[in-house]
């Protein structure tokens, strides 16, 4: 037993981890299946599918999570755009204020969000914008931008600026050789801000709550749901989106290896 | 496979980056269809003269050009140069079969197949097209390197250590493999490299560069032979060099006779070059015969005296360092025609070579230019100088 214990102790930790990670998505998928008693859909009562054919019934919650989908896709393009263009400017160039704006860059991400979500308040209310789905967006694009360039800067200082060369000496011109070498090359680190953007967007209720106005995003509505008692569609939708991201990475990995060159005899 | 290969020219070509100047007033020709090797240690500008042939680096001046088209400003993109770089620069994200088409796809030729596969077969890498870089070993990724910038057909093609991360065994196989393929495209290759044995085998013509400038220029033959500074003479192989002085002038037939600390020594007139006074003195390790003193009358007509400090038996010959009577040594390596004769250390023995085999220096000359080991040398009284060729001249 000890003997088994000591070649097996790693996976049992890794085990172990996963479904302290996994715990709390395996409470949530079950209560989605549950009919609450009350209110509060935090104990078990009765089977029921209610809550996964009537999704839409409280119909805030899919008008909500729809805006939070909107927000995100736009904030994902255009966040990704100006990040990478960004980070592509302060890694390959040297130009005037370089070095402060590599500072200001990772500002957002030292800053308390509270204090980032009042300031944008004061900010848009001294331009005389009004509050809603377009200053959310504002203030997501901001944020995220950060973790684009951060993302980014990795994967680009981890190139080699001679397959660049390379490129241009096998007669690619600038243009050429950013379309066929710099850009495949980073895309990977390009696909990751992405998905973080998007995931950091559709997640963000603080800064969300200062600059929302009337809009209700799904975070807030969930946040405005607790105290009355969340209803279990909002478990169905979490499951959902877990488990659309759960197959989007499996895609993905699939994708990867299919990639993979296949080995000839 | 014969295209209408041109000439390279440099004129007078500097390159500085900010105070240092890596390359300095460089003048060049390299004739269409030769191998032409840019050797010389780390740091030497070799690297930058290659990159400005390739139009990655913007010479500070001079021109650089190709017959009698002048590419100086032409951005890489739009001249007929290849590049080998060194550790291949291979694109990880494409496989072999389109790392070998870039060039062509890029040139808008759309009938890639053919070509890829024809260029593959001559590197050997028939079966390789649909593997990645990353999948292949150091020698095939080079050969697939070498296949991508061959099969431009350009007018030059560059080659920056190109077999500097492979092991010695195939390194040797590459150089051959290399020299074949120059043979068989009839494309000017200028192959730039540190390593003395590497631009010897392969090329037609080296030159030697060092601080930026090339010391000497010739056939491999030429310039190991008759080294023409202390430089060529101990990065070029090992080399003993002693300052001496010329005794009169000497005849054509005898030639001139020139005293060293220990003895004199003659030297062919023409190896003098005019030179008369304090010269220094040179002779490669491998032109000196080592005997027992008993012996002596076998030698070539050079002879010293002297005793074995160091001997090293390295297989194909045994290595010796000999002490002379003014304490100046002696590097010598004899063919281990019978190695149980190997000599020992304090045993006293009898040198000599061939008066052709000595070569001439300028008495101005650093002694130890070229060396690695640059251990400081206490300055030497002018006859009794210490021996540069004892320390290890190159690999």
């Amino acid at each position: 037993m000890i003997r088994w214990l000591g070649r097996n102790l790693l996976t049992v930790y890794a085990l172990l981890a996963v479904g302290y990670l996994l715990l709390p998505v395996a409470v949530i998928t079950v209560l989605s299946f549950n009919k609450p008693r009350g209110r509060q859909n935090t104990t078990w009562n009765e089977f029921s599918l209610d809550a996964w054919t009537n999704i839409c019934r409280d119909q805030t919650i899919c008008s909500a999570f729809g805006t939070s989908l909107r927000i995100g896709l736009i904030v994902t393009i255009v966040g990704t755009l100006l990040g990478t263009m960004l980070s592509f400017a302060l890694i390959r160039y040297r130009f005037l204020g370089r070095t402060p704006a590599n500072l200001v860059v990772f500002l957002p991400l030292a800053t308390p969000e509270v204090i980032l979500g009042a300031s944008l308040l004061a900010f848009f209310l001294n331009l005389l914008l009004p509050l809603g789905f377009w200053t959310i967006t504002i203030a997501h694009v901001m944020f995220t931008i950060s973790f684009v360039v951060l993302i980014v800067n990795a994967r680009l200082a981890g190139m080699d600026t001679r397959l660049e060369e390379a490129a241009m000496d096998l007669y690619a011109t600038g243009l050429q050789t950013f379309r066929y070498v710099t850009l495949p090359l980073a895309a990977p680190g390009i696909a990751a801000a992405a998905l973080l953007s998007f995931t950091l967007s559709f997640d963000d209720f603080i800064i969300t709550n200062f600059n929302s106005g009337t809009t209700v995003t799904f975070p807030i509505y969930i946040w405005g749901a607790a105290l009355r008692g969340i209803p279990p569609q909002v478990n169905v939708i979490a499951t959902i989106v877990f488990a659309v991201s759960v197959l989007l990475v499996l895609l993905a990995m699939g994708l990867a290896s299919s990639r993979r060159p296949r080995v000839r005899q | 496979m014969t295209t209408a290969v041109e000439d390279l020219h440099l004129v007078g070509v500097t390159k500085r980056f900010g105070e240092a100047t890596a390359v300095a007033d460089l003048s060049l020709d390299v004739p269409a269809g030769s191998f032409f090797a840019l050797l010389g240690p780390s740091g030497c500008g070799k690297t930058t003269t290659l990159r400005m042939v390739a139009g990655l680096e913007l010479p500070s001046s001079g021109r650089i050009l190709l017959g009698e088209r002048d590419i100086t400003r032409r951005p890489p993109y739009r001249r007929n140069v290849n590049t080998v770089f060194q550790s291949y620069a291979l694109f990880p994200h494409l496989d072999i079969h389109d790392n070998v088409a870039f060039g062509l796809r890029r040139r808008g030729i759309r009938a890639v197949d053919a070509p890829v596969r024809e260029m593959l077969e001559l590197v050997e890498l028939g079966g390789f097209a649909r593997r990645r870089p990353a999948q292949l070993s150091g020698g095939q990724q080079q050969r697939v390197a070498l296949a991508r910038a061959l099969i431009n057909r350009p007018d030059v093609l560059l080659l920056d250590e190109p077999l500097g991360a492979l092991d010695l065994k195939l390194r040797r196989q590459m150089q051959l493999e290399l020299k074949r393929i120059q043979t068989e495209v009839g494309i000017t290759f200028i192959h730039v490299t540190h390593d003395q044995e590497e631009a010897l085998t392969m090329a037609d013509t080296v030159a030697v560069m060092n601080g930026g400038r090339i010391e000497q220029l010739g056939s491999p033959i030429d310039v190991y032979e008759g080294p023409q500074t202390a430089f060529v003479a101990n990065f070029l192989g090992q080399a003993n060099l002693y300052p001496g002085v010329t005794a009169g002038a000497g005849a054509e037939a005898t030639g001139v006779a020139i005293t060293i600390a220990d003895a004199t020594v003659t030297v062919p007139v023409s190896a003098l070059a005019g030179r008369s006074g304090r010269v220094v003195v040179g002779v490669r390790p491998e032109k000196v015969r080592v005997v027992d003193p008993s012996a002596e009358h076998d030698l070539p007509a050079n002879r010293l005296q002297g005793t074995i400090a160091e001997v090293a038996f390295v297989g194909v010959s045994t290595q010796y360092v000999i002490a002379l009577p003014s304490g100046a040594r002696l590097a010598a390596f004899e063919q281990n025609l019978d190695p149980r004769e190997v000599g020992r250390p304090g045993e006293p023995v009898a040198l000599g070579w061939e008066p052709r085999h000595t070569f001439i220096l300028d008495a101005d000359e650093d002694l130890r230019a070229g060396l690695l080991d640059q251990t400081p040398v206490p300055p030497a009284d002018p006859v009794a100088a210490p021996l540069s060729g004892s320390a290890p001249g190159a690999r």
